[in-house]
C-alpha cells in the first residue's frame, strides 16, 4: 500500500500495533521524511542493524519510524557492507541528531555530513569498536579514558559556564549539564548523556524471544510495564501468538497503574521544587499506598515482569478488583483536595506559570511526544489515536494544553491522573473472564520485524525485534520517548534563571537510563 | 493555608516502626566501634550514587523519604556531596562510563566510607552482567560492606541494609 501519496510500497506488519513497513533508497527515504513533515507527522525512532551475516551481498540497514495518522510507518534503507552511509536526516527532523550519533557509536554506520561527535561512547572503548556489529565480541573490556567532548562555547561579555554532573546533587540518574549563563540567566544549556550506557541492546543478542521481556522491563525501571508490554507485542507478532483478552485488559490495568504511580510522585516533587514540601509528603503518601496495593495484588510494587510473552504472569481476583476500585475512589478524593490546594497556592502558581516554556511550534519542530508534548499542543497519545485492545473500547480522553510551561505540564499530569483512575475502574468492572496466558508459537520468517508501541506514562515506547527461527534474538531495539524530549529541555530553560532549572527539569522528568541503554 | 492544615490534621502521623538490622547482608566484616555506631545511628549522612541503574532502585530509595518510612525521622539524611557523607548507597551495575566518577566519589568520601550496594545489579551486575559497557557488580569497582538484594529492593529492605551497615562489630 501507499502512504502519504509517496512512491514507497508499504506492507502491513502482523501484530497488535498499526504498523507498516517499506524498503527505500536514499531518495525515497528523504522524500518520505519531507512528506511526513509536511503533513504534520513526526519522527518516532531511528536505529540500525547489521545483516552481513545473513549471506553474500548483505550489508547494514537503517530503520526510521514515523508517527502518522494511520499509525507507525517504518522505512528501511539497505546499506552496503563497506563504508555504510546515509543522508543526514537532522536537517528535516532536528531530533534525528542524537539518534544518528548513537547509531554510529553502536554500529559504525554514518550520517553523511551529520554531527560527528559521539553520543553514547565516552572514549571508554575504542573509536572503531562497534558493539552491535554481529561479529563484535562485546565481552572485551578496555581501560577507561578521559574524554574531551566538544561542547559548544558561548562567547561574550560576562558569559560564564556552570558544569553539573555526571553525579548530581540529589537522588537522580547521572547526566551532564553545561550551562552558559549571564548573571542568573541561562543563555544556553547543552546536555551530555550516555553515562548509564550498559550495553542493553547487545545483551539482548544472548537472549531468546521468550525471556527478553525481563531485560526490556529494565531499560527504564519507572516504565517497566510500558516496555514489557511493547516487547511482548513485538515478540507476539513474530511468534504469531494469540493473546487472551483477559491478559490484554490486565496489561492496560498495569499500564494505567504505572501512569498513576509516576504522576503521583511527580506532582509531589513538583510541589516540593516550588517550596511546598507539604505537597511532596502528601503525594508520596498516596504513591506509597498505591505501590503497596500493587505489591500485595501482583507480587511486585512496580509490577516488574508482570507482563510476559503470550499474556500476563499476575491475575486479579474479584476481591482484588474491589480493593482497586475502592482505592481509586480514595485517591481521587485526596488528589482533588490537593489539586485545589495547588491551584489556590499563589507562591506555587507564581513559580509554575510561564516558567520553562516550550512553545507548540518548537515542540512540533523537535518531534516532542508524550506528556511534555501534550502540554505544548502536540496531540499525540496512542491510547486515543491508535488504540489497541482494550483502549479501543475505553474512549480515553487525551489531555492537552497550549501554554507549554511548568503549569501546563502539572495540569496535564492532574488530568491524566484522574482519567487513568476512571480507566482503571472501568477495566476492573469489565475485565473479561478466561485464560491469561497462551504459549508463543515459534517465529517463522528470518527477516521479519516485530513491533511494539505503547503509550507509557512519559510518552510512547517503541520496541523493534528481530529473531532467528530458533527463537534467538538477533536484534532488539528499545526506544525511549526521552530521546525526543531531552533536546526540548535545552530550549525550555533558555532565558530562565538557573535556580528554576530543577523545577523545569522535574516538570519534564525524563529517563537517562532509557536513552543511554 | 486552612486547607493545608486541615489536610495535615486529617492525614495524621503515618510513620511506621523501623525494621531491625540483618547481619546476613554483610559481605565484609563490621568496621564500626560501638560508640561510632551509636553516633551514626542518630545522624547518618548518605550520598546516593546511581552507577548505571535502570532507575527502578532510585524509585524505591525515594520512597524511603515518604511519611511511612520517614528516614529523616530516624536521623538519616541524604547529602548532595560525597564529601559530607558517611555512607555511599550505590545502585546499578557500574556502567563503564561511570567507573571513574564512582571511584572519585569514593575517594572523596571521608572515613568510615561505608558502602551499601543496592539491588541485584549492585550485587552481581544483575541482568546486565559484565561487558564492554558494564563493569558488573559494585564490588568490582569499590569496596562494599553490605548488599541489599531485590530488583528493586523494597524500601523496607533498603532500610534494613542501611541500618545493618551502621551497626557495630
Ligand atoms: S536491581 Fe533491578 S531495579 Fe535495581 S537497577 Fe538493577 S534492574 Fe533496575
Amino acid at each position: 500500500m501507499k502512504l502519504l501519496a509517496q512512491e514507497l510500497s508499504f506492507e502491513t506488519l502482523t501484530g497488535a500495533v498499526a504498523a507498516h513497513r517499506a524498503l527505500a533508497d536514499e531518495a525515497g527515504l528523504l522524500a518520505f521524511c519531507r512528506a511526513v513533515k509536511e503533513t504534520g507527522g513526526r519522527l518516532v525512532a531511528l536505529w540500525g542493524g547489521d545483516l552481513r551475516d545473513r549471506g553474500q551481498g548483505e550489508g547494514f540497514a537503517l530503520h526510521v519510524a514515523f508517527g502518522i495518522e494511520t499509525g507507525l510507518a517504518i522505512v528501511s534503507l539497505p546499506l552496503p557492507a563497506a563504508n555504510p552511509e546515509y543522508p543526514d536526516l537532522s536537517e528535516i527532523f532536528p531530533a534525528a541528531n542524537r539518534l544518528q550519533r548513537a547509531v554510529f557509536d553502536l554500529l559504525g554506520i554514518r550520517a553523511r555530513g551529520g554531527d560527528p561527535r559521539p553520543w553514547l561512547r565516552h572514549a571508554n572503548w575504542p573509536e572503531d569498536f562497534f558493539p552491535l556489529r554481529r561479529d563484535c565480541d562485546a565481552s572485551r573490556t578496555f581501560p577507561p579514558q578521559n574524554e574531551d567532548y566538544a561542547f559548544v562555547r558561548v562567547e561574550g561579555d560576562g558569559v560564564h559556564e556552570i558544569a553539573v554532573g555526571p553525579i548530581h546533587a540529589g537522588i537522580i540518574e547521572p547526566g551532564h549539564f553545561r550551562f552558559s549563563i549571564v548573571g542568573e540567566k541561562v543563555l544556553r544549556l547543552e546536555e551530555r548523556f550516555g553515562w548509564t550506557h550498559k550495553g542493553i541492546e547487545k545483551r539482548f543478542e544472548q537472549m531468546t524471544l521468550a525471556d527478553g521481556y525481563r531485560l526490556a522491563g529494565r531499560v527504564s525501571g519507572d516504565s517497566t510495564v510500558a516496555y514489557a508490554w511493547a516487547y511482548c507485542q513485538a515478540a507476539e507478532s513474530l511468534g504469531n501468538a494469540v493473546v487472551p483478552p483477559r491478559a490484554l485488559w490486565l496489561r492496560a490495568l498495569f499500564l494505567e497503574r504505572e501512569r498513576v504511580a509516576n504522576h503521583l510522585g511527580d506532582l509531589g516533587y513538583l510541589g516540593n521544587d516550588a517550596a511546598l514540601s507539604f505537597g511532596l509528603a502528601q503525594f508520596m503518601r498516596l504513591k506509597e499506598d498505591w505501590l503497596r496495593l500493587s505489591g500485595a495484588l501482583f507480587g511486585h510494587r512496580m509490577m516488574m515482569d508482570a507482563i510476559v510473552p503470550g499474556g500476563v504472569a499476575a491475575d486479579l481476583s474479584q476481591q482484588g478488583g474491589e480493593q482497586i476500585s475502592a482505592q481509586c475512589d480514595a485517591i481521587e478524593r485526596e488528589a482533588a483536595i490537593l489539586k485545589n490546594i495547588y491551584d489556590e497556592h499563589a507562591g506555587l502558581q507564581d513559580r509554575f506559570l510561564t516558567t520553562g516554556r516550550l512553545l507548540p511550534s518548537l515542540a512540533a519542530e523537535l518531534s516532542v511526544c508524550g506528556l511534555v508534548g501534550r502540554a505544548s499542543s502536540q496531540t499525540w497519545d496512542l491510547r486515543t489515536q491508535n488504540p489497541v485492545v482494550p483502549y479501543d473500547r475505553l474512549e480515553t480522553q487525551i489531555a492537552t494544553h497550549r501554554a507549554g510551561d511548568v503549569a501546563a505540564r502539572v495540569a496535564v499530569r492532574f488530568e491524566e491522573l484522574f482519567e487513568s483512575l476512571r480507566l482503571i475502574r472501568l477495566i476492573v468492572a469489565r475485565l473479561p473472564q478466561g485464560e491469561r496466558l497462551l504459549p508463543l508459537v515459534r517465529p517463522g520468517a528470518e527477516d521479519a520485524m516485530g513491533i511494539g508501541w505503547v503509550e507509557g506514562w512519559r510518552g510512547d515506547v517503541l520496541v523493534a525485534l528481530e529473531a532467528g527461527s530458533d527463537g534467538r534474538i538477533r536484534r532488539c531495539h528499545c526506544h525511549d520517548p526521552s530521546w525526543l524530549i531531552w533536546p526540548a529541555l535545552e530550549h525550555a530553560i533558555m532565558g530562565n534563571i538557573v535556580p528554576d532549572f530543577p523545577l523545569i527539569n522535574k516538570s519534564f522528568n525524563l529517563s537517562y537510563s532509557g536513552q543511554d541503554l | 493555608m486552612y486547607q493545608i492544615l486541615k489536610q495535615i490534621v486529617k492525614t495524621g502521623i503515618k510513620t511506621e516502626a523501623p525494621p531491625q538490622p540483618d547481619q546476613a547482608l554483610r559481605v565484609a566484616a563490621a568496621r564500626l566501634e560501638d560508640a561510632m555506631s551509636r553516633t551514626l545511628g542518630r545522624a547518618l549522612v548518605i550520598r546516593q550514587i546511581d552507577a548505571g541503574s535502570c532507575n527502578g532502585c532510585e524509585a524505591e530509595i525515594h520512597a524511603l523519604s515518604n511519611p511511612y518510612y520517614n528516614l529523616e525521622g530516624l536521623g538519616i539524611k541524604f547529602a548532595a556531596s560525597p564529601k559530607h557523607a558517611d555512607l555511599l548507597l550505590v545502585t546499578g551495575p557500574v556502567a563503564k562510563n561511570m567507573e571513574v566518577a564512582v571511584k572519585r566519589a569514593y575517594e572523596c568520601t571521608p572515613h568510615p566510607k561505608l558502602v551499601v550496594a543496592v539491588g541485584d545489579c549492585g550485587i552481581s551486575g544483575g541482568i546486565f552482567g559484565e561487558s564492554y559497557a558494564s563493569c558488573g557488580r559494585v564490588a568490582n569497582v569499590i569496596p562494599v560492606d553490605v548488599v541489599v538484594p531485590g530488583c528493586p529492593p523494597t524500601p523496607e529492605a533498603l532500610l534494613i541494609g542501611i541500618l545493618t551497615a551502621i551497626s557495630a562489630k
